[in-house]
């Protein structure tokens, strides 16, 4: 701010402060030709008069010092223009302090969580909670507060994942954000060829489809879709092209809801969260994350032990 | 008693002067060094004047009334800066016209919302927010997605800012605008505005 505008402020501030103890002292002060105390301003009605007593001491010792505070205090504050006053305080400084404090508590905290690997961290009761509220405030609005998902945005609750379930690929999936990128196809098939397609993306999942239809589909995907959700559709985590033949569909898996997949494609994405919560966080929520399909992964080891079975995962 | 006082009382007309006089000294120093401060009235690194479609989606915001519900102004208090981000600051809300900042939070502030859900939770949200958050008492708002934006109206709108309101659009922007938001509908040109929110500043949290 310039310099005329601190003047500005200043003399204004003060000159306000000055009219006050004038306009004090002008009503306060006995003039030669007042009238003595308990004498009447001589209006009259019906029979009522008006007192004229000047302000009790007490009450005009008070005005000043509201003043006496105003000055002490314009003298602490900042309040002559871009004066900083002696205390040096501001709003932002008096912010600055209280991260840092909080900081100081809470980052030691996070440095010890950064140390402990993702899996073994899931087990960290207390991190698990600082996990749960970093979740809550971040990822519940669209994951849900269970992680079970919503249509369009996917269920981490559970051991299926796009973009690869291990600790490193969910860390990355939040530090780091995730572009889905299945394009639209529905001007390349025509209407015959996304009928054909959809028919066979449908039977992958081992529904019954129109046998024409399917087989007709299976070249066409073959040609269009094989590349990232591979041949058998089994998907590919690097790309985010989800698995095909289970039934988890993150955007339906109805005909209809398989169709407009395909027709229109899907851009699903992901925020990246690092410039938002930095990484100690991230670390923190991917092992929140991970800890949701905790049960069902050792499910499936379990069962793939004793079967001694490939996973279909 | 003096007499001057008696003379004040007597006289509405003095007294009206005198009393504006008091109450404006306030003003002049709290509002009026504002009006030339560069804090103020310069943009922040990064702060340009809304993109037509984005112009368009802020006066929807404003048509819609959502600043009843929602601020536009984060404090300098850690509790707010961990849950929306860094603080904000005069000079994001220059090419602001009117400011948005509300008085009220039902739903949370939305001075940093930019960049933080995808385009398709935006969509989802506004068409129905239960679908996305089963918990919220937002209303919906389908008609968005069916409206469509004349971009005469938009144009002319820019000129108003850029005439009367010192918004430094070039003419060829408001020309050109007409053409970029014709026939996008509410709901694109509220997700832009929404998109856009607050991402000139680094916000961690």
């Amino acid at each position: 701010m310039s310099s005329f505008w601190n003047w500005y402020i200043g003399i204004i501030a003060v000159a306000n402060i000055l009219a006050c103890v004038w306009l004090i002292r002008w009503t306060a002060k006995k003039r030669p030709d007042e009238r003595a105390a308990h004498e009447t301003t001589g209006h009259e009605w019906d029979g009522l008069t008006e007192l004229n007593n000047p302000m009790p001491r007490w009450w005009l010792w008070l005005f000043y010092a509201t003043i006496v505070f105003g000055l002490i205090y314009m003298v602490l504050y900042p309040s002559f223009g871009s004066y900083q006053g002696l205390l040096g305080w501001s709003q932002y400084s008096e912010w600055e302090q209280e991260v840092a404090e909080t900081e100081e508590r809470v980052a030691p905290l996070f440095e010890e969580y950064a140390e402990i690997p993702i899996p073994e961290l899931a087990q960290h009761s207390d991190a698990m909670q600082t996990g749960r509220r970093l979740f809550d405030n971040n990822c519940a609005v669209c994951h849900g507060v269970d992680g079970g998902g919503r249509p369009g945005f996917p269920n981490i609750a559970n051991n299926v994942w796009n973009w690869g379930g291990e600790p490193e690929q969910i860390y990355t999936s939040i530090l780091d954000g995730r572009r889905g990128n299945m394009p639209a196809l529905g001007d390349a098939l025509g209407e015959d060829g996304l009928e054909q397609v959809a028919a066979y993306t449908f039977s992958l999942s081992g529904r019954d489809a129109p046998e024409e239809l399917v087989s007709a589909g299976e070249e066409l995907y073959q040609q269009r879709c094989a590349a990232c959700h591979q041949a058998d559709g089994s998907g590919n985590p690097a790309m985010g092209a989800p698995n095909l033949t289970d039934d988890n569909w993150m955007y339906g898996g109805s005909l209809e809801a398989i169709k407009t997949s395909i027709r229109e494609g899907r851009r699903g994405v992901m925020p990246a969260q690092k410039d938002l919560l930095g990484e100690d966080r991230v670390h923190v929520l991917a092992a929140y994350v991970y800890s949701l399909s905790m049960d069902e992964r050792d499910a499936e080891t379990n069962g793939e032990e004793t079967a001694d079975a490939g996973g279909n995962e | 008693m003096s007499k001057g006082h008696e003379v004040v009382e007597k006289n509405v007309g003095l007294m009206a002067v005198l009393i504006i006089a008091v109450i404006s000294v306030a003003g002049l120093v709290q509002i009026v060094p504002l009006f030339f401060a560069a804090e103020t009235t310069q943009p922040v690194e990064g702060v340009e004047p809304y993109e037509p479609l984005e112009f368009a989606g802020r006066d929807i915001y404003v048509r819609e009334g959502c600043y009843g519900c929602h601020s536009q102004m984060i404090r300098p208090f850690r509790a707010e800066t961990e849950r929306y981000g860094h603080y904000s600051v005069a000079g994001e809300f220059v090419y602001d016209r009117p400011f948005q900042w509300g008085s009220k939070r039902t739903g949370p502030d939305l001075a940093r919302v930019g960049g933080l859900y995808s385009d398709l939770w935006h969509e989802i949200h506004l068409l129905n927010p239960r679908d996305v958050v089963p918990e919220s008492n937002m209303p919906a708002y389908p008609w968005l997605a069916e409206r469509e934006l004349d971009g005469e109206q938009v144009a002319r709108r820019m000129r108003a800012q850029q005439r009367w309101l010192g918004v430094p659009y070039t003419d060829e922007q408001i020309e050109n605008a007409a053409g970029d938001v014709d026939g996008k509908t509410e709901m694109e040109a509220i997700i832009a505005y929404l998109q856009g929110l607050g991402t000139a500043i680094e916000h961690r949290r």
